[in-house]
């Protein structure tokens, strides 16, 4: 059974999670910075987290039966959400990678990562609380 | 786990940028070298980076998968009484443009930081990550 602290707890999870996999997409354009033709990515976290909660998940492979067969890639979750950035300023080079853009968005990521933490933290030390009664 | 793949994408940049700045090293070293090791004038030497998924198509780091010589024409200085001059009295030098390779050398000492900044942002993360519940 499914408390309200459950679900209330799994939502910070799922947040929680996908700020670690945004945090990764984020460190991979800052180390491309330099890398001809790269093209930086990002996920909309609002979407993001909505297509997670409603339980959208990863899509399924296609089942190979012959030696002949063709299989798809199967697309993880992030993958189909993730998109590419727009370029604001055009590199000879093909990079479109904004720095600036990368590391506020890095920076509040972060920070975003850290208030999850903390409302984790703050339900388990008020659960604490009931459970021991002082 | 996806924040510990941050460590592996930003080291792979710190490596392959620091690499950048050994050969910019290398080149400003050597910007009046007549006679490299294979007799002829040293050439600058540049590195190519190239994208490569270090855990899954998410996490893209950074490696270089070669150092080539620039295609720039050799410098010719107008020197009769140097050993190394031509019948017309003139002495090939190498082809390292001082400006450019000071330019590449902030290039990549900013990057540099800036990926070691990635890192410790991933560290303080992983460190709260790791306290919750206490």
């Amino acid at each position: 059974m499914k408390t309200q602290f459950d679900k209330s707890i799994q939502f910070h999870q799922t947040a929680l999670n996908l700020q670690a996999q945004r945090q990764q997409l984020l460190a991979s354009n800052i180390a491309n910075a330099d890398t001809p033709n790269y093209k930086a990515r990002d996920i909309d976290f609002r979407t993001a987290l909505q297509g997670a909660l409603s339980g959208a998940r990863d899509r399924m492979p296609l089942a190979t039966t012959q030696p002949a067969h063709l299989g798809a890639d199967p697309d993880t979750l992030l993958q189909q959400l993730s998109g590419y950035r727009t370029e604001l300023q055009s590199a000879v080079d093909g990079n479109t990678v904004n720095m600036d853009i990368e590391r506020a968005a890095f920076a509040e990521n972060a920070l975003h990562y850290e208030a999850s933490v903390t409302f984790i933290n703050g339900m388990l030390r008020s659960m604490n609380t009931a459970i021991t009664g002082q | 786990m996806s924040m510990l793949n941050v460590f592996q994408i930003a080291g792979s940049a710190l490596n392959a940028q620091s690499l950048r700045l050994n050969t910019t090293a290398s080149n400003l070293a050597n910007a009046d070298s007549v006679v490299a090791e294979d007799g002829q004038p040293y050439r600058a030497k540049q590195v190519v980076f190239a994208a490569r998924p270090v855990a899954g198509p998410e996490a893209i780091g950074v490696q270089v998968t070669q150092v080539v010589e620039s295609a720039a024409p050799l410098r010719l200085v107008y020197e009769p009484n140097n050993p190394a001059a031509n019948a017309e009295g003139y002495v090939e030098m190498p082809n390292v443009n001082v400006v450019e390779e000071m330019v590449n050398m902030i290039s990549a000492s900013r990057a540099y930081q800036n990926n070691a900044e990635v890192m410790n942002t991933a560290r303080t993360l992983l460190q709260r990550t790791l306290q919750i519940g206490q």
